[in-house]
């Protein structure tokens, strides 16, 4: 089995590793650097709780090879706040308790970042339909939209 | 879970990889990766040596050129979805770009990847077999075009050779009277299809169907061309009656087994339905 010295940029910081081709981007994350907010749920590109941002866009780091990120540059949960400010996704999620067990969570919020940065004014529906691919088993998904709305107003006030 | 060993290698132009399996005939090609990482995983498949296709330039495009819509082979499938040219013009591959998986491996996703696994239940090989679509693959003496018809032969089995690519996927260009529709029902986003209908028409000036393309997704061990319902179209004025006998004639085609999903019976039944309804958005679109 081949090996492979790779670089990325996770949050912000340069990482480099010596990997072996079969190890998925997921396990890399939380193994090789420690950074567990990331979650493995399913396994099996259902469930989003492996979301990360690569290279910008949402996808499902458990069916990625850390391999296939050489050279990307990858946004963890833990790489949201900033000088220990939440980022408004975080505050939305807090202030509108968008979460009760909290596993589906850092996965939810890559993807609404992911989301708002395509389309910074979405209705309830581009909201639903925007996150279809995280599953949540506590809230219903009510108060998810609600901490995504919230995010979105604050981002725009930003702007 | 944890995939087999193998070697990895990440060419970066379409000769070295047709090279790597010329060398390599047991190699596989790693696309979007949204099906063979997750049949790795679950060790329904392994494999000696990927082949990284992803950090090849070139191959991720949609342009209208020569009467063809090309799509790149490694086009994701959320490009296609948000591609301005693809909303306005082809809703049928609007439709179904929407309707694949989900947002995030949508992201990943790519449409070469879709239709070179062959996989019955995947959205695009019905979508094309509707359009009348051209397969281009790059191997070891240039480029091949394979109609898709001819495209695919076998359950998860196509008509590539084990040194070729699939590199482009070639639409007939968008023309005034052109209509789609992608019907699926799906229990959940992320699931396939308990059944789909591809649907591409054409209406002359004189209102009447001069060309129709119907394709079934999951309805089979292969992806079915209605060609029995597509000729009871052509030349009829999509009237309700030619409509519901097209509708009839693509529910006979289907060879659905019963599964999770759904009986054999309620899965035809659903084929007709899905069928009437694509038509008649189809026509709507066509006739905008």
């Amino acid at each position: 089995m081949s090996k492979h010295k790779i670089t990325v940029t996770v949050n912000g910081q340069p990482r480099q590793a010596e990997v072996p081709a079969r190890l998925l981007l997921v396990h890399f994350i939380r193994e090789t650097l420690g950074l567990t907010g990331t979650h493995i749920g399913c396994d099996t590109t259902s469930c989003g709780a492996c979301t990360v941002l690569l290279n910008g866009r949402a996808v499902k780091s458990c069916t990625i090879l850390a391999v296939q990120a050489n050279g990307g540059e990858i946004t963890t949960v833990e790489g949201l706040a900033q000088n220990g400010k939440l980022h408004p996704i975080q505050e939305g999620f807090h202030m509108e308790h968008g979460l009760q067990c909290g596993f589906c969570t850092p996965g939810m919020m890559l993807s609404a970042i992911a989301l708002l940065k395509q389309n910074p004014n979405p209705t309830e529906d581009d909201i639903r339909w925007g996150l279809s691919g995280n599953l949540c088993r506590c809230t219903g998904y009510v108060n998810i939209v609600k901490a995504v709305q919230y995010a979105a107003e604050k981002l725009r006030a930003e702007r | 879970m944890i995939p087999p060993e193998f070697d990895y290698v990440a060419p970066t132009t379409l000769q070295e990889a047709i090279a790597v399996l010329e060398q390599k005939p047991d190699a596989k090609i790693l696309a979007g990766g949204h099906s063979l990482i997750p049949l790795l995983k679950f060790r329904l498949a392994s494999v000696n040596t990927l082949v990284d296709i992803n950090r090849i330039d070139g191959l991720s495009y949609i342009r209208e050129e020569g009467g063809w819509l090309k799509i790149g082979a490694m086009t994701r499938e959320a490009d296609l979805e948000h591609d301005p040219l693809i909303g306005q013009k082809y809703p049928l591959l609007a439709d179904a770009a929407r309707m694949i998986a989900d947002p995030l491996v949508r992201n990943m996703a790519t449409v070469g990847g879709n239709l070179a696994h062959a996989d019955p239940a995947n959205d695009h090989p019905a979508v094309m077999l509707a359009y009348g679509a051209v397969i281009v693959a790059a191997g070891p003496n240039g480029l091949r075009e394979i109609p898709i018809t001819q495209f695919f032969t076998d359950l998860f089995t196509t008509a590539l050779a084990p040194n070729e690519i699939l590199s482009e996927i070639r639409i007939p260009a968008h023309k005034a009277g052109n209509g789609g529709c992608y019907q699926k029902l799906e229990r959940k986003v992320g699931d396939y299809a308990t059944a789909a209908v591809a649907v591409q028409i054409h209406i002359g000036a004189n209102g009447v169907c001069d060309t129709a393309g119907i394709g079934l997704t999951n309805v089979g061990p292969m992806p079915i061309k209605a060609v029995a319902a597509e000729q009871a179209l052509v030349g009829s004025k999509l009237d309700d009656g030619a409509i519901k006998r097209a509708a009839q004639l693509a529910a006979d085609a289907a060879q659905p087994q019963s599964d999770y999903r759904g009986t054999e019976e309620y899965k035809r039944a659903l084929v007709k339905t899905l069928t009437v309804r694509a038509l008649r958005k189809a026509l709507e679109r066509a006739s905008n």
